[in-house]
């Protein structure tokens, strides 16, 4: 006899969402759970950083010489109020990390948004539009893709440091490495975009609107858009990963945001200075917190790209 | 075949003139070439005079040929912060950075492929998802801190590598070679194995995620309905289908090494061209930032060149005379 | 081999294949149970979702995880094989059991030569050596109809058309001398003509190597054409299996009496096709009882409560409580009601023209990159995808057009909307030439008058957007609504227009079937009240049932608001059975168009006449049929004079130097043959048309 295992799908936005696949898929991974509650408590903390950090190390009052180079709270020396430790100024090293990662995050995730609104723009105009438009975009992205993302921003900040004044770079800093890192990476979105769009453009409901005489830029944006929108999320969830290695790198190599305003990348390498004389403390914590912080934006990419691709289930 | 060659050719110069005029536009008009080669008295007749010598006064296509010109036979014009010609310091850096390319490469390379391809063929298995595992936490730990994270281990706490520098080389002719000597190879274990673990796991997962693309095709399918055995068709069948995207991608990551070796280089202070461009960055040292790029983008697309022709040979379809192939629809 | 000599080749017990899923476990084959003959020929027919292919697939072992055999057993000359380890049915397959699958363009792989696909496949089932093999291979490539095999072993699979890779996908798998060929739509992705050499070259082959064949097909003419035996599947059971002409002429379960019913044929003026209401249950849906007693006329309280078990009939079995008390004699011809009086009508009126075509033409340039030109000193390559075709569609009247793939048909009805725009000639829509028209503006009135309906129903349908949303698109877009809630009105009233509900705007496409979403389709193009509606392919992606719902439909609303059809299919009895006028495109010309009795009638072009006798024999009359030469050349470099020259078998001199233009044609329309023209034809086989002798 046949089992009878269809029900009737469940109506409202949440119940909808509930009986998703992709959210079953979701339930049913606990590494991917306990990344996504990772990712979310990390954020969380940095977006709330003032409210969240036990300490405010950039307020130079709060900082006290007498305090630094102090271990971790667990060790001998350790000082209960700083639980994982202090650095070269002082400074509660858990506090920076909040703050470091808030910048980190910051810069992540605003130079993910303009590499997507770069990317999918050019990639849909591109795929839809074709000829010569389609050339040329597709030529840049060629060339730009002969050069690794990390070369592309670090030139795009040598050219800002040979632009601008010195101060005045230190304080857009962090303007210049959104932007570097934000346009080095748009390539990728705009060749899945338009790849996909190529697809979509075939596909009959396209030709099904053209016909009716609906605008091609209106096509494009309400029927095509929505549809090539699904490989952009999993990219940009992957990207956000790369962008915030990206900044911790190009920060480490000291091109990056200034030490008055530090990343995690900063911070690494701030530390990186006492790693020889023992006081590993003060670069590997800020070391784990980007390492887990990566580590679970990427294992929620990977899983969201695996949900999304009807050909693995 | 020549066709396809010469039209590859033509892209490469194309891309190759594209990048000397982004590294021309660099070197006129970021800050001024004139201010940065002489000193704070020099007085403005003096000033107008190189102007007119170095011929910046010439029109925009002038330059920028005289530009094409010289750095074709590899002249890029002084370094500002050491005085000394560009293709000077580039030569002596050279070959550090391209040993450890190099080594790198070949590193990522036998260890990456055999690793997808396993991954490939044994989706579910327990060493599978290790290697999964291993490679995703691979992908999020920053080349930097990995750098860092050896040294600490392998430098400070058990102190069997140095934590810096080529150790003793040997020159060859104008070449100087690391690999000869134990110092010099001891010293390269850790930068190398920085260099190639980030490629490694990119190399394996594209790998992984091609074989298992090729293994749902029809004609892995219509193979295993005749009975063709394992191997053969995982082996014969598969593998081959794998490599044709897999190359292309590879091809890219390897000229990507080079430019990585930026980072490797500044955490193991290693000697090479890398840490030129990283001083000249932070000094804004323009005539050496410009032959960097064209430097990378040259071998990019000899890079990619080569890659064109490997695909060329493993790809019947493009071998093939066109008018034969052309079937009907 | 010590096999009983009672036991058949193969014996099917009870089997049950699950997918296990998230939401429960589906049961896509449930108690089948068959057997094949040494030699024979097994038919498996039924439409999308029957689980014919999934019980192929689990005869051979291969079905996709996380498919698995359930239950029963499989035994193949008497042993069981269901229960081997994996390397043990390794050997089986290709030896014991070979297989064939849909699409030759995908089945080989690209980068290896055939020659050393079937070396490789030949070497690992016998013990030959490697230049053996090579001999056996050419002598495999030959005997499949591959000219020059010697010469062709050495060529990549993309050397090859598509008809030709399907001969040598049959070489790989009859090349180890397998006693059993499970064939899975061996046909389905090649055109007509190339369909009718394949099932020749299958029936031939397995005749002579004795091999038994399972014949896993949806287009019951094939199973007409080469079965002994049909079993005819419905939701994961076989209803009715028994003997071909039996189960074809006088079938017994309500299923086969509609699907029958439902089949469009050539020579039978019918006013409606038979309609099976409603779809396939979906695997999660299987309802209780007898599977199709949603659909079935029949269905009383027991056929809702308990699941028929097959009884004998005759030669057949058949899984229905009321089998015995059917009539089912006629299945295929009964029920069809004559549309003579109507149709002599409408041949008689001649109503205005709405839409004519003049000399179009649509030219593509397909050249390689200019370098690459260069250096191989080629030229341009233009394919000429429609080269100049002129008709005319009167008000109301359906005019199709006809031919295999590369023939332009689609071109032209994209050309007709203003999808593309003609290279040369003109568009005449109600007298104005809108192919001039260059605004947006300017079009937009002509627009709001075409439509358009596609072939696939799962691409045509913006997959985000709600129905209603769907429908609303055109009438929005052409300001036809003051406000909103005219808007949902009209929505509501398309929907039952079409035969949906009014709550179904709320859904997405995803939760529609196939001909539900074509129906929908249908609704948004009459959304904009148009008086021309082109329709692409709109039936060839559906099963044949679901197929006549919509021919019915179109049908119906063709007389409810007097519309003009283009009608584009290669299914040239459903043309038959849609068309006023039938026009057969080769390669981007028109050779031949006249009304469509006439043109089935009398078909006067050389290849009208080929096409025709393409067309599977289902009525079993044993009517001979010229056997089908040749494919479609690439239009890229279409043959000089008349294109067709190289498969033609009048074709002369004149015929490969000049180009024949259209000339008025004997019973009315235009034939382009210059061996019409002289009066060198010879006499067609005749065909029952216009089936006066059946007349019941």
């Amino acid at each position: 006899m046949a089992e009878r295992v269809g029900r009737p799908a469940p109506r409202g936005l949440l119940g909808r969402i509930l009986d998703s696949d992709l959210f079953y898929s979701f339930s049913r991974s606990p590494v991917t759970v306990l990344a996504a509650l990772v990712t979310a408590v990390m954020m969380g903390a940095a977006a709330f950083a003032p409210w969240v950090a036990p300490h405010r190390p950039f307020d130079l009052a709060t900082l006290d010489l007498l305090d630094a180079f102090l271990p971790p709270a667990w060790m001998p020396d350790g000082d209960p109020r700083y639980l994982l430790g202090t650095d070269d100024q002082g400074r509660d090293v858990l506090s920076t990390i909040i703050y470091g990662a808030r910048v980190s995050l910051l810069v992540g995730f605003a130079a993910v948004f303009l590499a997507m609104f770069l990317g999918v723009a050019l990639g849909l105009v591109s795929g839809y539009m074709g000829g010569t438009v389609d050339a040329v975009i597709m030529r840049i992205a060629d060339v730009q893709l002969s050069f690794p993302t990390i070369l592309i921003a670090l030139l795009i900040d040598g050219v800002a440091r040979g632009l601008l004044p010195r101060d005045l770079h230190e304080e857009m800093a962090i303007y210049v490495l959104i932007f570097a890192i934000g346009v080095s990476g748009w390539v990728q979105y705009a060749r899945t975009v338009r790849g996909s769009t190529l697809v979509e453009k075939r596909k009959e409901y396209v030709q099904a609107a053209q016909v009716i005489g609906i605008r091609p830029w209106v096509i494009m944006l309400r029927h095509v858009l929505p549809n090539v929108m699904g490989p952009v999320l999993v990219i940009g969830t992957i990207h956000l990963a790369i962008a915030i290695i990206t900044e911790a790198t190009l920060s480490f190599l000291g091109v990056g945001v200034p030490a008055t305003q530090p990343s995690l990348g900063t911070l690494i390498r701030i530390g990186n200075d006492f790693l020889f004389s023992g006081e590993w403390w003060i670069t590997i914590f800020p070391g784990a917190a980007l390492a887990i912080l990566v580590l679970s934006v990427n294992l929620l990419g990977d899983w969201l790209r695996d949900a999304l691709n009807p050909k693995l289930r | 075949m020549i066709g396809f060659v010469l039209r590859r050719l033509l892209q490469s110069v194309l891309v190759m003139l594209t990048v000397a005029l982004i590294a021309f536009g660099l070197f006129r008009y970021v800050g001024d070439p004139i201010n940065n080669l002489v000193g704070q008295d020099t007085s403005a007749i003096e000033r107008e005079q190189l102007r007119k010598k170095l011929g910046l006064d010439d029109p925009f296509v002038v330059q920028f040929a005289r530009f094409v010109k010289n750095a074709a036979r590899g002249d890029f014009g002084i370094s500002y912060r050491h005085r000394r010609p560009v293709a000077e310091l580039i030569v002596e850096r050279l070959p550090a950075t391209l040993e450890l390319s190099i080594v790198a490469a070949l590193l990522a390379l036998l260890v990456g492929v055999p690793m997808g391809v396993y991954t490939g063929l044994h989706r579910d298995g327990f060493l599978s998802r290790t290697f999964m595992t291993l490679s995703l936490v691979g992908v999020s730990l920053p080349t930097f801190l990995i750098g860092i994270l050896l040294i600490l281990l392998f430098g400070v706490v058990l102190r069997w590598l140095p934590t810096f520098g080529r150790g003793e080389v040997v020159a060859i002719g104008w070449w100087t070679t690391g690999l000869l000597t134990a110092s010099g190879l001891k010293a390269l274990i850790m930068p190398a194995v920085t260099l190639a673990l980030f490629q490694m796991t990119l190399i394996m997962r594209l790998v992984r995620a091609e074989m298992l693309e090729v293994l749902r095709t029809d004609y892995i399918k219509f193979a295993r309905a005749r009975g063709l055995s394992n191997r053969a068709i995982h082996f014969g069948h598969a593998l081959k289908n794998t490599l044709v995207p897999v190359i292309t991608i590879t091809g890219l990551q390897l000229g990507s090494i080079i430019a990585f070796a930026i980072i490797t280089e500044s955490v193991f202070q290693w000697p090479g061209m890398g840490l030129l461009f990283i001083q000249a960055i932070n000094e804004v040292d323009i005539p050496v930032m410009a032959a960097y790029l064209v430097m990378i983008a040259f071998f990019f697309v000899v890079i990619n060149l080569a890659v064109d022709l490997l695909y060329y040979l493993v790809d019947p379809r493009l071998r093939v005379d066109r008018e034969q192939a052309a079937g009907h629809g | 081999m010590a096999a009983e000599p009672s036991a058949p080749l193969l014996e099917v017990r009870d089997l049950r294949v699950e997918i296990p899923t998230r939401r429960g476990v589906l049961v896509a084959v449930d108690g089948v149970s068959f057997h094949i003959d040494e030699g024979e020929v097994l038919g498996v027919v039924g439409e999308s979702g029957a689980g014919k292919s999934l019980t192929g697939a689990a005869i051979i072992g291969l079905l996709e995880p996380p498919g698995r055999v359930a239950g029963g057993r499989i035994l193949l000359e008497g042993r069981r094989i269901d229960d081997l380890d994996a390397e043990s049915m390794r050997r089986l397959r290709g030896r014991r059991i070979g297989m064939i699958f849909q699409d030759p363009l995908t089945s080989l792989n690209p980068l290896y030569t055939v020659g050393r696909q079937l070396v490789e496949t030949i070497l690992t089932h016998t013990e030959l050596t490697p230049g053996q093999a090579r001999e056996r291979a050419i002598g495999l490539l030959a005997e499949v109809g591959i000219p020059s095999a010697a010469e062709r072993f050495d060529h990549y699979p993309h050397q090859f058309s598509g008809g030709m890779r399907q001969r040598v996908v049959i070489a790989l798998a009859l090349c180890a001398n397998p006693r059993l060929v499970i064939a899975d739509e061996p046909t389905t992705a090649l055109d007509v003509s190339i369909q009718a050499q394949i099932i020749a070259l299958l029936k031939r082959l397995c005749r002579e190597h004795g091999t038994a064949v399972m014949l896993i097909t949806h287009d019951m003419g094939v199973i007409a054409e080469t079965a002994d035996r049909v079993a005819v599947m419905y939701a994961g059971r076989i209803v009715e299996i028994g003997p071909v002409r039996e189960v074809i002429k006088a079938a017994r379960h309500p299923y086969t009496i509609g699907l029958m019913g439902s089949i469009p044929l050539v020579g039978h003026d019918v006013e409606r096709l038979a309609q099976i209401d409603g779809a396939m249950p979906r695997l999660d849906e299987i309802p209780e009882g007898c599977a199709f007693h949603p659909r079935c006329p029949h269905a009383g309280a027991r056929c809702r409560r308990e699941r028929p078990e097959r009884i004998r009939l005759g030669d057949s079995e058949v899984a229905c409580w009321h089998a015995g008390e059917l009539e089912g004699a006629g299945a295929l011809t009964a029920g069809r009601r004559r549309r003579e009086g109507e149709a002599a009508a409408r041949a008689a009126e001649r109503p205005p023209p709405l839409v004519e075509l003049r000399d179009l033409a649509r030219h593509f340039d397909v050249s390689a990159p200019f370098l690459t030109r260069l250096f191989s000193r080629e030229g341009r390559k233009i394919l000429r995808a429609v080269d100049g075709v002129s008709l005319t569609i009167p008000k109301g009247r359906t005019f199709s057009l006809v031919g295999e793939s590369g023939c332009g048909k689609s071109t032209v009805a994209r050309l007709a909307v203003g999808l593309y725009r003609p290279t040369r000639g003109t568009i005449l829509f109600d007298g104005q030439d809108y192919a001039k028209l260059d605004s947006h503006a300017a079009m937009a009135p002509v627009r709001r008058r075409l439509q358009m309906i596609f072939q696939d129903p799962y691409a045509s349908l913006n997959p985000r957007w709600r129905v209603a949303e769907i429908v609303a698109e055109p009438i929005r877009a052409h300001g036809l609504a003051r406000d909103r809630g005219e808007i949902r009105d009209r929505v509501r009233a398309l929907l039952r227009q079409v035969g949906l509900s009014e709550a179904d705007e709320r859904k997405y496409p995803h939760e529609f079937s196939g001909g539900q979403r074509q129906r929908i389709s249908i609704a948004r193009a009459l959304a904009s009240r148009p008086e021309f509606l082109v329709c692409d392919e709109p039936t060839s992606a559906l099963d044949v049932s679901v197929q006549a719902q919509i021919l019915n439909l179109m049908r119906d609303l063709q007389r409810e608001l007097g519309l003009t059809y283009l009608f584009i299919s290669h299914n040239l009895a459903v043309v038959y059975y849609i068309s006023d006028y039938v026009g057969v495109m080769y390669l981007g010309r028109l050779v031949e168009w006249a009304e469509a009795r006439s043109l089935f009638a009398r078909p006067q072009h050389p290849y009208t006449r080929m096409l025709l006798d393409t067309i599977p024999d289902l009525e079993m009359t044993g009517r001979r049929r010229a056997p089908v030469a040749g494919e479609v050349p690439s239009p890229i470099s279409p043959p000089p004079g008349c294109a067709f020259h190289p498969r033609c078998p009048l074709a002369d001199g004149r015929c490969r130097g000049e180009r024949p233009e259209p000339l008025p044609r004997a019973g009315g329309g235009e034939v382009a043959c210059h061996a019409v023209e002289e009066g060198r034809l010879p006499e067609h086989a005749p065909r029952p048309l216009p089936a006066r002798e059946d007349a019941d």
